[in-house]
């Protein structure tokens, strides 16, 4: 697997030939993943949800960690955001959607690897693990 | 429109009295002028936040109930609003866990036992955000009726964090068709901004992670994400990032400080409350709204756009 500190300098290096950048930055947002389900002992599938692995790999990782939901959104506007350059490459808006494209992918990228440092990371919302579940109150 | 909203038991939360007094202030401001009005809730407690319900769930469940029960049986309120998603949050999944799990119910009953009040029953009141309470109990019509001050030229990325929609099964309200809120897309604040005449920017990070439960230490990981998050806005148009969390408010003010001093990465966006924005439009001053507590200066801003 491509380091997690690579994939992001990778992600922030990316321009021009739109296609070819969509292609590239959803293959970088699926490593990303990979490297989250391998950490957690897993497998990353190579099945599809949607048309695509992403949405896959983001629903094996969220497995058991409700909190890594907290990604999910991002991952749909990437699969969509990826839709959009591929299928409409002439709509005149094609940097923007590049960027925003890459800024979806490294704000992928800066949680993974942040809750892989943080496992807290997210967890606000929804999915604190107690410390410790039988009490007398 | 909901009649009920038109008055509501208020619970502000422990971050509004600190870090979000800004939000406190221009809430409280914008529901008078609209005349949808606010009670207190008498002697409230913290919600749990994250720090309690990381020991014992339970008595985060506890807790938030407390709030609610008060409400309900000492104020007689049918419902009660709440601005910070944190306390929103905690309130709904509270209200959930009562509603479904015997064990919750069985540990708030006799927690409130001991505490001397009457155990909250799910379905009591019924819990909103601040975004619900203008959206439903004054509508976007009559909003735009009301508006003095149009915010037309402001741009703005409308951020709504990740507390307000999730998880998706706490928010049965939500997902229901034309007119209720999307926990997907959520659109309820840039629908009240667009009736007060703002460009609403297309902001796909609307729902990222600001580094949560992190986003006020000193965290590398956070400034990262808020860093990202800025950017972001900044490349879709906005001029302004508007916030309904103080939680979500406070990190982005705050590492984008930190962004610049410790990464050298200026950023220009500049962080308002939704209810700062409603505020001004309406016509209200922005010291009312407490504008000049933010970190970042939107004063600035609402000159340069002739709003202030």
């Amino acid at each position: 697997m491509i380091p997690l500190t690579q994939i992001e300098a990778e992600i922030g290096a990316i321009a021009g030939a739109h296609a070819a950048a969509a292609e590239r930055l959803l293959a970088l947002a699926e490593a990303v993943l990979e490297h989250w389900v391998a950490a957690r002992g897993g497998d990353p599938t190579g099945e599809q949800v949607e048309g695509f692995r992403l949405l896959a790999l983001h629903r094996q990782g969220a497995r058991g960690v409700p909190s890594f939901n907290a990604c999910r959104e991002t991952c749909r506007e990437i699969a969509y955001h990826y839709n959009l350059l591929r299928l409409e490459p002439d709509a005149g808006q094609e940097e923007r959607r590049r960027r925003m494209m890459v800024m979806l992918t490294m704000h992928l990228a800066l949680f993974v690897s942040g809750k892989m440092q943080i496992e807290g990371l997210g967890e606000f919302c929804c999915a604190s693990r107690p410390l410790r579940t039988e009490t007398n109150h | 429109m909901k009649t009920e909203y038109k008055r509501v038991a208020y619970y502000p939360g422990c971050a509004l009295e600190g870090t979000g007094h800004a939000y406190n202030k221009s809430t409280r401001e914008v529901g008078k002028a609209l005349g949808l009005g606010l009670e207190e809730v008498k002697n409230w407690n913290c919600c749990g936040a994250m720090e309690v319900k990381n020991v014992d769930p339970k008595v985060q469940t506890y807790l938030s109930s407390r709030v609610m029960s008060i409400a309900a049986n000492e104020m007689g309120a049918t419902v009660v609003m709440a601005p910070c998603n944190g306390c929103y949050h905690n309130l709904k999944k509270a209200e959930h866990e009562l509603a479904h799990d015997a064990s919750s119910r069985e540990a708030v009953e006799r927690i409130s036992k001991n505490a001397g009040h009457p155990a909250y029953r799910a379905g009591q009141v019924e819990t909103i955000h601040a975004l619900d309470w203008i959206k439903d109990g004054i509508g976007e019509e009559e909003l735009k009726r009301r508006v003095g001050n149009s915010l037309k030229g402001l741009r703005i990325a409308n951020y709504y964090g990740c507390m307000y929609t999730r998880p998706r099964h706490i928010f049965p309200e939500k997902d229901q068709g034309p007119g209720s809120e999307s926990t997907s897309k959520p659109h309820f604040m840039d629908d009240l901004l667009a009736a007060a005449g703002a460009g609403n920017v297309d902001f796909p990070l609307k729902t990222a992670c600001c580094g949560g439960a992190h986003v006020l230490s000193d965290s590398d990981t956070s400034t990262k994400l808020v860093l990202n998050i800025l950017r972001a806005a900044e490349a879709a148009g906005a001029d302004v990032i508007a916030t309904e969390c103080p939680t979500c408010h406070s990190g982005l003010e705050m590492h984008q400080v930190r962004a610049e001093k410790v990464l050298g990465e200026k950023t220009k966006v500049r962080m308002l409350y939704f209810t700062q924005l409603l505020g001004i439009a309406l016509g209200l001053s922005p010291r009312k709204l407490s504008v000049h507590e933010n970190v970042s200066d939107g004063i600035e801003l609402l000159r340069e756009k002739g709003l202030a």
